[in-house]
Order: C-alpha cells, then structure tokens, then sequence
C-alpha cells in the first residue's frame, strides 16, 4: 500500500506541488480582494520571494526556515512602499501601482549578474517538500478562516461592501488595507520560495503579467466569499489542464476567458457562500 | 549629442503623449481604467503591417486605415465587456478585472495567431530619406510621426473644446445620468469615445512600429507600463497633463538611456510612477482632484 502511494507521489509529484503552491498563492489574492481591493503584483511578489529564499540558501547556506522569513519579509516590505502611498487613494491607483512592479523586477532580475542574470538561478537545493507546502498551506488556510469568521473579518467586508460606510462605522481602514496588502505579500512570497526549492531553477521570466492574471483567475472562479473558494479554484485550474491536456496549450486563453465570464456572469465564483462569524447568535 | 538626445526624447515623448491621450479620455469620460487598451495599440501596429505589405497601402493611408479598426474593435470589446456591467452599475473593480481577463485572453488569441516573432514593415515603406539639420538627424519618418501627432492632438483638443460634441462628451466625463437628462445621446457618446480612444491607441502603435520597425503581439503590454506611468504624472483624466508627461517621460528615458544605463530606460516610468503616487498623487497640475477612498 504505502509503495503504491509512493509510486502515485513520485509520478505526479510536480502536479501535487504546484497544486499546494497555487492554493497558497490563490489565498495570497484573495486577502487583498477580501478588502475590495485589486493587485496585480502578486506574480512579482512571489518572484521576490523566490529570489530571496534561493540566494540566501544558495549563496550563503543560510538555513531553509530563515531564507523562509527572508521571502516574506522581502516582498512585504515591497508592498508597504507600494500600498502606503497607493491605499489612501482609490482603487484603481493600486492596480496601476502593483502591475508595473512585475516588469521593474523583471529587468532588474535581468540585468543583476550576481542573480544569474537572464539565465536565472540554478541549483537551489530541494528543501521544500510535501509537508513544507502543506503543512503552510494548512497554517494558512486555517489562520484566514480564523480571521474570516472574526471581527477582523467583518471589518474586511465591511470595507469591500462599502468602504465610505466602513470608515463611518469606525473601521480604521488606511490599517487594514496596508496589512491587507503586507500580509498578501508575505504568503505570495513564502509560495515563490516553495516553487523556488522544488524545482531548483527560477528565472526572471516567470513572474510576468501572464502569471499574475493567473493567480487572479484562481481567486475569482472560486470566489471570494470565504478563504475556501480560491484553493478550490487554484485546484481545478492547476488540475484540469493535466487532466485534459488538449487544453494545455490554451491554457493563457481559459484563464483569461473564465475572468471575463465570471465577473460578468458568476461574480459568487464556485463557493460563494461566507463563513458564519464566530459565536454569533443564530 | 545632447541636441540629439533631446529630438529622439521629443520624438518618443510625442507617441508617449498620443498613447496616453487616449487612455485618459477613455478613464475620464467613460470612468474605467480600461486594461485592454494597450491591446488597440498592438492591433493598429499589426493592421497598418498588413495593410503595407498586401494590400499595398502607402503608410500615410495605412496609419487612418489601421487607428480606425483599433477603434472599431474598441467599440465592440466596450459593447461587450463594459457594457453590461455599466448597465448594472457594478463596481470599479469588477470592470477593471473583465478587462485584465480579456487583455490575457486577447493577447493569448493574437500570439497563438501571429506567434511572438518580431516582424518588420515591408523595405518600401521606408524610403530611408533623413534630414541633416545643423548636424541633426532627422528621418522621414519620424517627421510623418511628430506631424501627426501634432494634427491629431490639436484636433481632438479642438473638438472636445469648441465643437457641440466636445460639450457632450465633457459632460458625460462630468456626471452621466445628468448629462442624459440635458439631452445628450449617452449610449452613442460612449461608443464614440471608445472609438476615438482605440483609433488613438491604434496609431500609436503605428508610429511606434514604425520608429523602432519592431511588430509582436505584446508591445502592447510594455506601452502600457508608460500609459500608466504618464497618466498618472498627468493626473488621471487630465488632457493637458497627460500630452506633458508623455514628453517628459519621453525625453527623461532618452536621457537616462544616453547617460545612465540604456537597460535602465524601461524602469524610469515606473520610477516617475510611485514618486508620483507617494508625493502627489493628483498629477502634474492637480486640477482633478485624485479619487480618494
């Protein structure tokens, strides 16, 4: 039994990786939408954290967990100088913001010979496996329906409901929408680590628009309503163009196609349904 | 040199103006940062290359033929995105991610079509005649591109200020519902403007394929990086501010490429773009004030 399970991991071991890194990363989106705002940085977010973690493992053997905190860290930063100006003002203002971070980095990777390079980063050693993934996956997942299903939570409503009410009402919003925002940063970096140390290679151009629509595409056919909708979407779309691999090639095409048709015909996603708050009368 | 340097930031600065004009006629009257705007440009650089190459067009045919299918095709993607969710009033967001979804989509469908190959106008449309003005170098081209440019700027700041159409269309930008009540056709004022917005993003994309007589699918993409830049350092919706930032981004990234490091040219924009944003969010002029939360 256990050496059929063995054979089953080993074959879609890439499969099952890229299932727990996009589930974490689908949950990275989903804080900042969770407050009605929308980032289109979570691919460069990632690829800093990616960066971060293989440098520090790779060139000064800094031990896995602390290159780990290193990839939150770094992008979370990133965001704080991105979202503190950009969050006072509309919600438009952090979409421009964030979508140019992507290329800025992108030609920094390139042209910084110290990280490779155009040719990426090689050799990063293994040390991300099934329990890291999971076991961060499940921590997170957790926290966030935690959070979901507290005050915490109903302010984050709140503001995506109606964010001059919110204000009114007390929720302290320039607050939670920066930790928002850090937060986001910080599990979307942890994820590029993870997809850094599986697969041993990064390079600067993976973290483009194209991934960044991406992410966003899971959170949005999952929906939003509880944390529970983005892994469910990250899921089916990392799943199914395996499963159906005709559909490999249009993959860009689908994901790009399910945004547009959700938001205008499904705009729950899959799982619209909300988590009841914690004791709460009935 | 400098001289140089300063006619090449002008020349760029002027395409960085045209193609941000657009944009921010399209956020200030129609109220959404439309992200598949960029997708019109690299339509009207694709049409104008086809248009040369069979069915024989000279270039100064080629450049109305192609901005008017961008902006036809600009018509229809509104119709269909934006439309609906104007009619249901739904919020900023949801219209901002229908059309980064459809900016994937699109963009996916013309690589599939055109594949990432850079291709190039046919040799006859360059005749290759430069100028030499006191040491200068100036191409035919690039003044067909700064003519144009002027004709077009100066047209569009005509019509919206001294002509009936123009009043309708700045009071469309000003309130909506208000405007429909005084009369005007909103519904038609709407597919206007997406028309003249895609038609400029689409010659644009003619001129900057000309310059640079690059072509793929998503230069579009990369112009989009200075829109938002120049849009921004304009002030969002401000007409006057962007045609300004447009050169200044222009010249600065000539200057940057000439005298810093020439990969460093891409990132000036984002650079001008989070100054902006931290130390004044509302523009060059701030005379709109920024929409705050």
């Amino acid at each position: 039994m256990t050496h059929a399970l063995d054979n089953f991991l080993f074959t879609y071991q890439s499969l099952i990786y890229a299932l727990g890194i996009n589930s974490l990363l689908a949950l990275s989106m989903y804080v900042v939408l969770a407050i009605g705002q929308l980032s289109l940085g979570q691919a460069a977010f990632m690829g800093l954290g990616a960066y971060a973690s293989a440098l520090l493992t790779a060139k000064f053997a800094i031990p896995f967990p602390l290159a780990l905190i290193a990839a939150a860290a770094v992008p979370a930063l990133l965001a704080f100088v991105i979202g503190a100006p950009t969050l006072r003002l509309s919600g438009v203002y952090l979409a421009i913001a964030t979508i140019g971070v992507g290329e800025v980095l992108r030609i920094f990777y390139l042209n910084w010979d110290y990280a490779g390079g155009a040719l990426g980063l090689n050799g990063i050693p293994e040390e991300a496996g099934f329990v890291w993934i999971f076991g961060v996956l499940a921590v997170a997942l957790a926290g966030f329906a935690a959070i979901a299903r507290s005050r915490i939570g109903r302010a984050m409503e709140a503001i995506r409901a109606d964010e001059a009410a919110a204000g009114v009402m007390g929720v302290n919003l320039p607050v939670y929408k920066l930790a928002a925002l850090v937060v986001s940063a910080a599990v979307a970096g942890v994820a590029g680590a993870f997809n850094a140390h599986v697969s041993s290679f990064i390079g600067p151009n993976e973290y483009g628009f194209d991934a960044a629509v991406t992410i966003l595409s899971f959170a949005l056919l999952g929906g939003i309503g509880s944390p529970f909708g983005p892994v469910l979407g990250a899921l089916v779309l990392t799943a199914l163009p395996e499963v159906l691999r005709p559909l490999h090639d249009y993959r860009l095409v689908i994901n790009g196609l399910i945004i547009v048709c959700v938001v205008i015909f499904l705009p729950g996603g899959l799982l619209p349904w909300r988590l009841s708050r914690i004791g709460a009368p009935r | 040199m400098l001289a140089q340097q300063l006619l090449n930031g002008i020349l760029a600065g002027s395409v960085y103006a045209l193609f941000a004009l657009g944009f921010t006629l399209m956020f200030g009257v129609l109220g959404v940062i439309n992200l598949t705007y960029g997708f019109y440009f690299s339509t009207g650089a694709f049409v104008a290359l086809h248009a040369t190459r069979y069915l024989h067009m000279q270039i100064w045919e080629a450049l109305p033929f192609a901005a008017a299918i961008a902006g036809l095709i600009a018509i229809v993607i509104d119709e269909l995105l934006l439309g609906p969710l104007r009619r249901a009033k739904a919020p900023e967001l949801s219209s901002l991610m229908v059309t980064l979804g459809a900016t994937l989509l699109l963009y996916s469908l013309m690589t599939a079509w055109f594949t990432t190959d850079i291709r190039r106008f046919p040799p006859t449309v360059f005749d290759g005649g430069a100028f030499e003005i006191q040491g200068l170098r100036i191409t035919l081209s690039q003044i067909l591109i700064v003519a144009a440019v002027v004709s077009i700027v100066g047209g569009l700041a005509w019509l919206l200020r001294r002509t009936k159409l123009g009043l309708a269309i700045r009071a469309l930008a000003e309130n909506d519902d208000v405007a429909q009540l005084m009369g005007v056709n909103v519904g038609g004022v709407v597919h206007l403007v997406s028309f003249i917005s895609g038609a400029l993003g689409g010659a644009a994309g003619v001129m900057i394929g000309l310059n640079y007589n690059a072509i793929q699918p998503y230069m579009g993409e990369s112009m989009m990086l200075k829109g938002f830049a120049v849009i921004i350092l304009g002030g969002l919706g401000d007409i006057r501010g962007a045609v300004l930032a447009g050169l200044a981004l222009g010249i600065l990234e000539t200057l940057t490429a000439g005298y810093v490091a020439s990969s460093m040219k891409d990132a000036v924009g984002f650079l001008l773009l989070v100054l902006t944003l931290w130390f004044r969010p509302v523009g060059l002029f701030g005379r709109i004030a920024a929409k705050r939360a």
